[in-house]
């Protein structure tokens, strides 16, 4: 077939926009050199629509329309309502690192280096002339017109290390704050995690009184090592009017435990895609992933797993709450490659649907190389029981508050997947507020 | 004195079918009242109306709780009265621990009547005396609502719900379905440690076995949706010996 390449419009439009924002954008030679290749990959296409698989029911040329001009950097006010979000968040002891429309903030962040840990700024490592592979933060394996976008205008983000046998013991915490009203912010994040070292990782997203009808667009790398434990933890709650779209790409060694949660109760347009790949022998994966959404939200959660190599263990667990005309999309892929023997690998969606204009879209998919393998997939749709909902109002519960109780015993078994209480009290408090608008 | 339930002329509909054609009856404070009846007498089909379950039609007649119209009621707020169904099959609920249930139902019963909140170390202490009494191990307590549970552990679960909540109309549908002999005699002796002058019981089973446990002041005999003859707990034993056959005859009459 041969197709003739134009610019869409949003490519055209995009043009003036990564221009306009060039001058802003960290880093010289090769990293511009990166950007303006990872720029023409995204324009060629645009915003992805329907017709490219993996969008098929994302369809972000018609939920998003364009992409937002870059936020400006914050100034003393948008920094003073960035602190009061800030402060208001109740996760315990962690070390937070804050991102304030895209663009670190120093002053509501602790930088203190604490034993076994480091802490740089994307900025300011793009811009470091004399570091030889700063350009090659903004690669990735994965071919996906947002990560190019993203690596094309990534503005700021933070790049931490911690060292091999260091055991944390306070949650690292990366805070996404949006104070503006029509703009998008680019951020990235680089993670590595030693070998023999555990550590638990944050990534918390929220919006001010202001924001609204903004674009977040952000990317997570994440590298785990051998006999090493990452807890990974991301709560959402975005303005109602939002697009929060954001790629983690994650490699997980040998002997290792990656436990990731993702809860989304915010955002009008949002897709969660995480791309790992179990790269190490006799690794176990475990994710977690629920949506609480409704009026017209719609939500994604997407995970590409590979199974690079034998005898790793990977568990998916998605559960959705949809109520109004909420859509909600659980992709889950999983890739066993011809070596991966002795892979077992399971997915499971299930979706309470409040309303009957509620939708969920399941796309399980496995491609399998390896002849010695456990694979499954399974997914469930339905309603609230009315035998159960029956029993509690007869023991004196009104029907919000019976729904109320079922629908968090539905999403529990997920919520307890987080190890550490004070964030897991996060999450619940995160679903407790979707569920106290029900009323 | 007002009676506590009233069922007067009480005409119940399923989708197209008539199941209860003008059923009355009157439970005083203090009584326990036995309903007998073959299969398919009406006999689930008035408890739930009672309780107020969804998808029964009422076409006439009326149910009065101390003097309140309980059928313009919601359900939960029959329960805050004090009307506890403890039902024939109880369901399971997997994800909401046993100890959240009951102290949310407690104070959303509480919260209703105008009364305050039990304290957490109250309600703990309540519920261990009332589960010890049971029989009920504390592990059970910690487990989803029902979860696992045999059917005896289910019915005493019933039993101590009612003993917690304290209602003064329990309606128990066929407790003893599904019993053994030692299941039926603990969570009978559960109902009788209930009984006080003011609070009713209202029985409902299709064997004498369980008055002999529970034993009656009154019983009733349904058959196609209308109450055919009531007596002393003598009946029951009547009833034992020739079967329902003559009052589905006399009923159909």
């Amino acid at each position: 077939m041969n197709v003739a390449v134009t610019k869409t419009t949003t490519g055209a439009t995009l043009d003036g926009t990564f221009a306009a924002a060039r001058g802003r954008l960290p880093g010289t030679g090769p990293v511009t050199e990166t950007r303006q290749r990872a720029f023409d990959a995204f324009v060629v296409g645009g915003l992805p629509n329907r017709r490219i698989e993996e969008w098929k029911y994302t369809d972000l040329r018609r939920l998003l329309g364009d992409v937002a001009p870059l936020a400006a950097a914050p100034d003393q006010a948008a920094l003073a309502e960035a602190r009061k979000a800030v402060a208001a968040l109740k996760d315990g002891d962690t070390q937070k690192l804050v991102l304030v429309d895209g663009v670190f903030a120093a002053d509501l962040s602790d930088l203190a280096a604490g034993s076994g840990v480091t802490v740089h700024t994307l900025g300011a490592v793009l811009a470091d002339e004399a570091n030889a592979v700063r350009a090659d933060l903004l690669l990735s394996r994965v071919n996906d017109p947002m990560l190019s976008l993203n690596a094309a205008f990534a503005t700021d983000g933070v790049v931490i290390g911690v060292a091999d046998g260091a055991e944390l013991t306070r949650p690292l915490q990366i805070v996404h704050v949006a104070t503006k009203a029509g703009a998008a912010s680019f951020t990235r994040s680089l993670v590595r995690i030693g070998n023999k070292a555990k550590a638990t990782l944050v990534e918390t997203f929220v919006a001010t009184a202001a924001a609204e009808n903004y674009q977040v667009h952000d990317t997570t790398v994440l590298w785990v090592g051998d006999d090493s434990d990452l807890q990974h933890v991301r709560v959402t709650e975005d303005a109602i009017v939002a697009a929060n779209i954001a790629s983690a790409i994650v490699t997980v060694g040998a002997r290792s435990k990656f436990n990731t949660f993702s809860l989304t109760t915010g955002g009008s347009v949002s897709r969660y895609q995480s791309f790992i790949t179990l790269a190490g022998e006799g690794s176990e994966l475990s994710t977690n992933s629920i949506h609480l959404l409704r009026g017209q939200q719609h939500g994604d959660c997407t995970f590409v797993i590979d199974h690079a190599t034998p005898g790793c263990l990977s568990r998916e667990n998605f559960r959705a709450v949809l109520d109004d005309r909420a859509h909600s999309v659980f992709q889950g892929k999983i890739n066993v490659h011809q070596v991966a023997q002795q892979t077992d690998g399971k997915m499971m969606s299930r979706a309470l649907l409040l309303s009957d204009e509620a939708e969920i879209d399941n796309k399980p998919e496995l491609e399998i190389f390896a002849d010695d393998v456990q694979c499954g997939h399974g997914a469930t749709v339905g309603a609230l029981d009315d035998s159960l909902l029956f029993y509690l109002r007869a023991r004196g519960l009104p029907e919000k508050e019976a729904q109320s109780l079922l629908i968090q015993a539905f999403v529990g078994e997920a919520l307890e997947s987080i190890v550490n209480d004070d964030l897991r009290d996060v999450a619940i408090g995160a679903a407790e507020r979707w569920l106290a608008v029900r009323g | 004195m007002t009676a506590l339930l009233e069922v007067k002329n009480l005409q119940v509909r399923v989708e197209d079918r008539e199941i209860l054609h003008g059923l009355t009856m009157t439970v005083n404070a203090g009584e326990v009242h036995a309903i007998m009846g073959p299969n398919g007498s009406g006999k689930s089909t008035l408890s739930h109306v009672i309780a107020g379950k969804p998808g029964y039609d009422v076409t006439g007649g009326e149910i009065l709780f101390k003097g309140e119209n309980l059928l313009e009621m919601e359900p939960d707020e029959r329960a805050a009265k004090g009307v506890f169904l403890a039902f024939q099959y109880p369901v399971e609920i997997p994800g909401v621990a046993t100890m959240t249930f009951l102290r949310t139902a407690l104070n959303a019963q509480r919260k209703a009547r105008g009364e305050d909140e039990f304290s957490t170390p109250d309600f703990l202490k309540k519920v261990r005396e009332v589960a010890a009494s049971l029989n009920i191990p504390q592990d059970m307590l910690k487990r989803g609502v029902n979860v696992g549970f045999s059917g005896g552990e289910k019915k005493r679960n019933e039993v101590l719900q009612m003993a917690l909540f304290q209602p003064s109309l329990c309606i128990l549908d066929e407790m003893d379905s599904g019993l053994d002999i030692d299941a039926l005699r603990i969570a009978s002796e559960g109902v009788n440690a209930l009984r006080s002058s003011d609070r009713a019981m209202v029985v409902i089973t299709h064997y004498q076995r369980l008055l002999n446990y529970i034993v009656p002041d009154h019983v009733h005999v349904m058959s196609k949706g209308r109450v055919v003859k009531t007596g002393g707990k003598e009946l029951a034993l009547e009833l034992e010996e020739s079967g329902y056959t003559q009052y589905e005859d006399n009923a159909a009459a």
